[in-house]
């Protein structure tokens, strides 16, 4: 459905269903450059388990209007604001990479809005690379590829997705080129600007997860280790064979996963 | 990073979509001969049902060794996913009934295989889909036959046989000021000799039966989405943008991004209409897909010799392989296809249809059957064979002649190949002779 937020159109994916004031809601985030098409496995699962999904297109992603936010902190205050225009008080969120993020800031700022958080492919800080950011600003295809390359376990490179005939290394190149100039950058500089992180995190009162790929090079488990200390009560679910790409890379060990805290 | 840092095509041919087998360690794709796929449990059955999970249901709609293929021919396009079908002419079909209807129209080139021609001129329009021919060789004569209710430009990457080629990016250009997708057979060409996507076109459709599988064991055919066609901004492609009925008003565009096209060819066409691979044929294609650069390399290596020695034949009129100088394609071939035209190609011979014949039965290395692509050398007479339902008109609009020889040059020793030819043309020499006196 399209709703207009901050006097811009934003499209939700809602699996063509209106929201139910008795039903729990979840809101799906994806990740830099991306669109709501990330999610559509999981949140047509959660919709037939008797959830809301709202499957969001961020400000200047996919569907939606407007430019894309600045900052993290600018983006979660707008997920509230969809909140806020759908008459939901309280959402459960689930987000990938820059959304993860997303979802991180506004289960701290935003304590009582929030019920759940799962952060998929995850990490903070979450520094992203000159060469990337640099790509990036120029609108260079190879921002695309590098991420695409990067985004992906080194055994998913040669795809083997059980999606029947996806090639999935094709179809997330393809989402990114679909992106509007500088979205990709603007979404980089995000990510890479977040400090807080951290602090947020031990801000955190709901129930989190945070879902990992064993072999993730973008946000590698390593690296997540401040995060898991400050979410103290988070569960922690490293998946085998997965890179950063988890909602295509381990579609069906997500779903699983997700319902510890959905 | 550059995109040089993805992986080749020789490695992706060898290796895309198949990972060592979970269940034993087995390298080799295995061919998973089953009908159906045990659910866990009623909620996971449900979830397949629903495209909630990823997995298998039944196999006329998804098969863990046709998934491999699949992978592979769209990772060596350089597409977002395709699927395996019965036959080329399936995946034609496949492609027409998921983008159109009854009332629709395509522009397509005249210079088609005959079965592709048979489909688009005497049995589509009996279910209400008219087809336009035109020259291949003219971008402009396709955007002249382009209608309000048209709905596919369609060409070969090579015409057959007279190997016209196809330009591509002009015609694609028109195809999309038009708000339509381009389709291309790339069968004479598969991805080692032309890369469609990256010229322009939109949907790539190959009968595997040819170089793919290379070997002459197996039908299939496949069709390949590249992802790039807006099909909403074009607006003229319902079954993609609005809700579908057949599958809980799922609107594909929507729900896929990229992927719509395919996406709704496996849930409705191939649902529907069952024209779905077997998993021992995926496997044979599979294992001719992972030697595919050696074998075109040599097919295309053994014709240039071929075309070179039929060219100082007195008795041949004329070669028609798009490389040779006076070749109304030479230079467009050369911009598209610098590894080669590939190993189909036609001559004329002195004599008409007498030697023509004579020719053909002569040859003993050279098999007379209706295929090409085979790792063996091949001969046929289109005239009288795969061409035979169109007439004279038709056929010359084709750039087919009444001694007119199709070879499909294999890989054995090019000398016992020549020397199979010497032998046909003294046959044909002497029968031209007989018809004379």
């Amino acid at each position: 459905m399209m709703i207009t937020v901050n006097e811009q159109p934003v499209y939700c994916y809602t699996n063509s269903r209106d929201i139910e004031p008795t039903k729990p809601s979840i809101v799906f985030i994806h990740g830099s450059g991306m669109d709501h098409c990330v999610w559509t496995l999981a949140s047509r699962h959660f919709a037939r388990h008797g959830n809301n999904v709202i499957s969001v297109d961020l400000p200047g992603h996919g569907r939606s209007g407007g430019a894309p936010l600045a900052t993290i902190e600018a983006m979660a205050n707008w997920v509230i604001t969809v909140l806020d225009t759908l008459n939901i008080e309280q959402a459960a969120l689930v987000g990938h990479s820059l959304g993860s993020l997303i979802a991180l800031e506004s289960a701290a700022a935003h304590a009582s809005r929030i019920r759940a958080i799962a952060l998929v492919g995850t990490t903070s800080p979450m520094p992203v690379s000159d060469a990337i950011l640099d790509a990036a600003e120029a609108n260079d295809h190879s921002a695309f590829d590098m991420l695409t390359q990067w985004g992906f376990s080194k055994r998913h490179q040669f795809g083997g997705n059980r999606s029947s005939g996806i090639w999935m290394i094709g179809n997330t190149l393809r989402l990114y080129e679909q992106s509007g100039p500088d979205v990709l950058f603007h979404d980089m500089r995000a990510c890479n600007d977040y400090q807080s992180g951290i602090e947020q995190a031990s801000r955190v009162k709901c129930p989190a997860l945070l879902l990992l790929g064993a072999e993730d090079r973008l946000t590698p488990v390593r690296s997540t280790q401040g995060l898991q200390s400050a979410l103290s009560s988070a569960k922690v679910e490293v998946l085998p064979g997965a890179g950063h790409t988890i909602m295509v890379e381990a579609p069906n060990a997500m779903l699983d996963a997700l319902h510890q805290v959905l | 990073m550059a995109a040089s840092d993805y992986p080749g095509l020789d490695t992706l041919a060898l290796h895309a979509g198949a990972q060592p087998d979970p269940a034993t360690g087995a390298r080799a794709t295995p061919i998973y001969q089953t009908a159906s796929f045990c659910f866990p449990d009623s909620d996971h059955a449900a979830s397949l049902f629903n495209i909630e999970r990823a997995g298998h249901v039944y196999s006329r709609l998804s098969n863990p060794t046709n998934a491999v293929l699949e992978e592979r021919i769209a990772a060596l396009e350089g597409g977002v996913g395709a699927i395996a079908t019965a036959s080329g002419q399936a995946a034609l079909h496949l492609a027409i009934i998921t983008l159109m209807g009854a009332g629709s129209h395509i522009v397509a080139s005249a210079a088609l295989y005959g079965g592709s021609h048979n489909l688009f001129a005497y049995t589509l329009p009996r279910f209400g889909i008219d087809t336009t021919f035109v020259d291949p060789r003219d971008p402009q004569a396709f955007a002249a036959a382009i209608q309000d209710n048209t709905r596919l430009i369609f060409g070969e990457t090579l015409g057959n046989p007279g190997l016209d080629v196809l330009n591509i990016p002009a015609i694609a250009d028109v195809a999309h000021r038009a708000g339509l997708p381009l389709m291309v057979d790339s069968t004479f060409t598969t991805p080692y000799l032309i890369k469609p996507f990256e010229l322009g076109a939109d949907i790539i459709q190959h009968s595997a039966t040819k170089f793919l599988s290379g070997h002459g064991i197996v039908i299939g055919g496949l069709l390949v989405d590249s992802g790039h066609f807006d099909w909403e901004s074009s607006g003229k492609f319902p079954t993609l943008t609005e809700p579908y009925e057949g599958f809980h008003n799922l609107i594909f565009t929507e729900e896929f991004g990229p992927t719509a096209f395919i996406q709704r060819a496996r849930k409705e066409g191939l649902r529907d209409f069952g024209a779905c691979m077997a998993p021992t044929s995926a496997f044979h294609i599979l294992q001719g897909i992972e030697t595919l650069s050696v074998r075109m390399n040599r097919h295309v290596e053994n014709t240039r010799e071929i075309v070179n020695f039929l060219m100082a034949q007195e008795q041949v009129d004329r070669v028609g392989y798009p490389e040779l100088e006076g070749h109304p394609d030479q230079a467009l071939a050369a911009t598209l296809l610098p590894k080669g035209c590939g190993a189909v190609f036609s001559f004329d011979l002195s004599g008409g249809r007498p030697a023509g014949i004579a020719f053909v039965d002569a040859l003993n290395v050279f098999s007379h059957l209706a295929n090409i692509g085979d790792a063996k050398s091949l001969v046929i007479h289109p005239a009288s064979t795969t061409h035979h339902r169109m007439d004279s008109k038709a056929l010359a609009a084709g750039g087919i002649g009444e001694g007119t020889i199709r070879l499909s040059i294999g890989l054995e020793d090019v000398k016992d190949l020549i020397a199979d030819l010497k032998q046909g043309l003294r046959a044909a020499g002497k029968a031209a002779k007989g018809a004379r006196s």
